[in-house]
């Protein structure tokens, strides 16, 4: 084995490299190892080399016992490891990370469905094309995993690294074990914070995009998962990382049920390749939500009184069916809890900072719970085979459009189970309803003419 | 707009006459933040300065009066804020993630506690050492910080000998209290002394430092922590 494998495609911090200094000096020394200040001062700002953020509040200022002067540190980084102004970054500058020769890598015996295929062939393409974008455009539950497979396997042939990057921690974590089994042989690394899957030697990364910020032109296959989700949309430097973890020719493929309008728009124009896969795998129409306005809604809630709306579907609803509640915010998951004790119901509740997220949602998933009350946190990735999903005050602005489509997405996951409740209580309908309907109703129409 | 440095979430202020009018004094913590910070209070043990239903000696530091070794070498600890779960990530953001900058959050109630139980004492001020290796590590001493805040000089009388590199965190309760004393003198202080550290849990640390001090005569040891 390589000793140098680890540092390969690599930026990292001296901390993060566990060899003894001299191997270091060595490898500087022969031109295998670059370095670069870790924070460089800039005409009005500061950059962080390391995280690329050049806002102010990112910026703090330590008295360092290491060089005896007080300079800046990086906030930004912390969580990943904080970057002081007089530390060094170091690069990987020597020859590229090699992998075992692979004729059949995928050992996965599914099939995939017709409109999977189609997307799946265009990935395989866009893989031996350098350079090349591409979206891929499919509903929740399309199989959009599963798409990948011929991809990925064409590309470990060729003996590219890859890298599956997603938003959120959960959907690493669902997908390792299933890449795993498909690719039984090829080094797969999970990384997200606190993971234990971390070799720094993986052929096939799947990370948090956040974990990206380690690599430094490391992947010839960059799939982006989620493109849309929360915080990669709308955070600049995890682009920024995004790109600068590519090889200048890699390709790049997204996935997303919900493009954002920057998207759309490059789509519009043609400059953005995209293929769509407007049905999912079982072939049933996505469940249309419901709308169901209760004019006493906001006041019910301040009156911590449960709304007349829910109680009534949680007294009608079919007693064996299991469902998930989405809140707008956390202080609701509180207020809700207290509003139900009443009824008879096992619930729990979730959000993002739950210590108990993960075993919460499994014990869900082994019908522990009749309800899963959360927030947005649980809007997408997840899978429950058979649930039906209600949204309260989904006039709410954390609802937007592309929210509501994918908590509807979260019903009629299973073939045998292809439809599911999707209830919107609102008092008053918003934009974001009206378009995610819209939204819902196209891609159905889109799916039966096929 | 700032933002928390605990929780990142932007800090509102209300537009007041006074804060229109004059230069207001700069928030680093959000409200919600605030209230969850737990000031010790009123009620507290008399020696280790940690909170009590009712003022006494606490259960701990009646063993510690009765200890052969360590019986009366310190005066009494105070402390800033109780150590709540939000505390210790809060603690766990400043020293092992290495945020500096949170020395800003405690400083207002760093300097008013100090006032109220060390205002009239005159002593030199020694924070707790690290060992060479951990400061250049975590590249501050949090002691180091806390004593800054009061803006008093600073003796550095102790050092911390080398082989005790395994964190303190790290240790259980009984390894802690039967390991060797970690301190060195480096300076003769002969005078009464205010030892400064970041947190007080079983007090050895404290009781180590200040056998070091006592031993070499000064007298009395006091000790001011932000955490009890």
């Amino acid at each position: 084995m390589d000793p140098y494998q680890t540092l390969k495609g690599k930026i990292l911090l001296r901390p993060e490299i566990n060899l003894p200094e001299h191997t270091i000096e060595h490898l500087i020394q022969s031109g295998q190892l670059t370095t670069i200040p870790a924070i460089t001062k800039q005409k009005f700002h500061y950059k962080c080399n390391r995280c690329t953020t050049t806002n102010r509040q990112h910026f703090a200022r330590i008295s360092c016992a290491r060089c005896q002067t007080t300079h800046p540190y990086c906030r930004n980084c912390l969580r990943t490891g904080r970057v002081l102004f007089c530390e060094k970054l170091y690069l990987w500058a020597g020859r590229d990370a090699a992998w075992p020769e692979q004729t059949n890598p995928c050992h996965w015996e599914g099939s995939l469905t017709k409109h999977q295929l189609q997307a799946a062939d265009a990935i395989q393409q866009a893989v031996r094309a350098p350079g090349q974008e591409l979206l891929i455009w499919a509903v929740c539950g399309a199989g959009k995993t599963e798409m990948l497979f011929p991809g990925i396997t064409a590309a470990i042939q060729q003996g590219k690294s890859i890298c599956l990057a997603t938003p959120r921690a959960d959907v690493v974590r669902e997908l390792y074990p299933r890449l795993k089994q498909a690719f039984p042989q090829t080094e797969i690394e999970a990384l997200y914070g606190g993971t234990e899957i971390r070799t720094g030697k993986g052929q096939l990364v799947i990370a948090t995009t956040h974990q990206l910020i380690r690599y430094y032109k490391a992947f010839d296959l960059m799939i982006i998962d989620e493109l849309d989700a929360f915080p990669y949309h709308n955070d600049k430097n995890l682009h920024k990382l995004a790109a600068r973890a590519k090889r200048r020719d890699a390709t790049t493929i997204y996935l997303t049920a919900t493009p954002r309008k920057k998207e759309k728009r490059r789509i519009a124009a043609k400059k953005l390749p995209v293929v769509f896969v407007p049905i999912r795998f079982h072939g049933h129409p996505l469940p249309v939500p419901q709308l169901k306005l209760d004019i006493q809604l906001q006041k019910k809630l301040k009156q911590s009184r449960p709304p007349k709306s829910l109680s009534a579907y949680i007294q009608s609803r079919a007693q064996e069916r299991q469902f998930l509640l989405f809140v707008p915010t956390v202080e609701m998951l509180t207020k809700m809890e207290e509003m139900l004790t009443g009824f008879p119901l096992k619930f729990t509740t979730v959000f993002s900072e739950d210590p108990e997220r993960k075993a919460k949602v499994n014990a869900f998933r082994d019908k522990e719970f009749d309800l899963l009350i959360t927030t947005t946190i649980l809007e997408r990735g997840v899978t429950f085979p058979s649930i039906d999903v209600v949204i309260l005050d989904a006039g709410h602005e954390v609802f937007d459009e592309a929210a509501i489509v994918q908590i509807a997405g979260r019903a009629g996951r299973s073939p045998e189970d292809p439809t599911g409740k999707v209830l919107l209580l609102h008092q008053g309908k918003t934009n974001a309803i009206v378009d995610a309907i819209t939204q819902i109703k196209g891609m159905n129409r889109k799916g039966s003419q096929l | 707009m700032r933002e928390c440095l605990i929780c990142q979430s932007p800090i509102e202020e209300d537009i007041t006459w006074s804060n229109f009018l004059l230069p207001s004094v700069e928030k680093y913590i959000c409200e919600k933040c605030e209230q969850r910070l737990e000031l010790i209070g009123e009620e507290i043990c008399k020696k280790c300065g940690r909170k009590m239903e009712s003022a006494g000696i606490c259960s701990d530091c009646a063993i510690w009066n009765n200890h052969p070794v360590y019986q009366g070498v310190f005066k009494q600890n105070r402390a800033v804020f109780q150590y709540t779960p939000f505390m210790q990530e809060v603690i766990a953001q400043w020293k092992f993630r290495g945020d500096y900058q949170m020395i800003e959050v405690f400083r207002p109630y760093i300097i008013k506690e100090y006032r109220k139980y060390f205002g009239k004492v005159k002593a030199k001020v020694t924070p707790i050492p690290l060992t060479e290796e951990r400061l250049h590590e975590r590249a501050f001493n949090q002691a180091e910080a806390i004593a800054k805040v009061m803006e008093i000089p600073i003796e550095n009388a102790l050092a911390r000998k080398p082989q005790s590199s395994e964190k303190q965190s790290k240790k259980s309760r009984r390894e802690r209290i039967q390991s060797e004393n970690p301190f060195i003198l480096t300076k003769s202080l002969n005078s009464p002394v205010i030892l400064v550290d970041d947190i007080y849990t079983t007090g050895m640390t404290i009781h180590h430092a200040a056998k070091m001090l006592t031993d070499d005569e000064c007298s009395p040891v006091y000790s001011f922590t932000l955490i009890r």
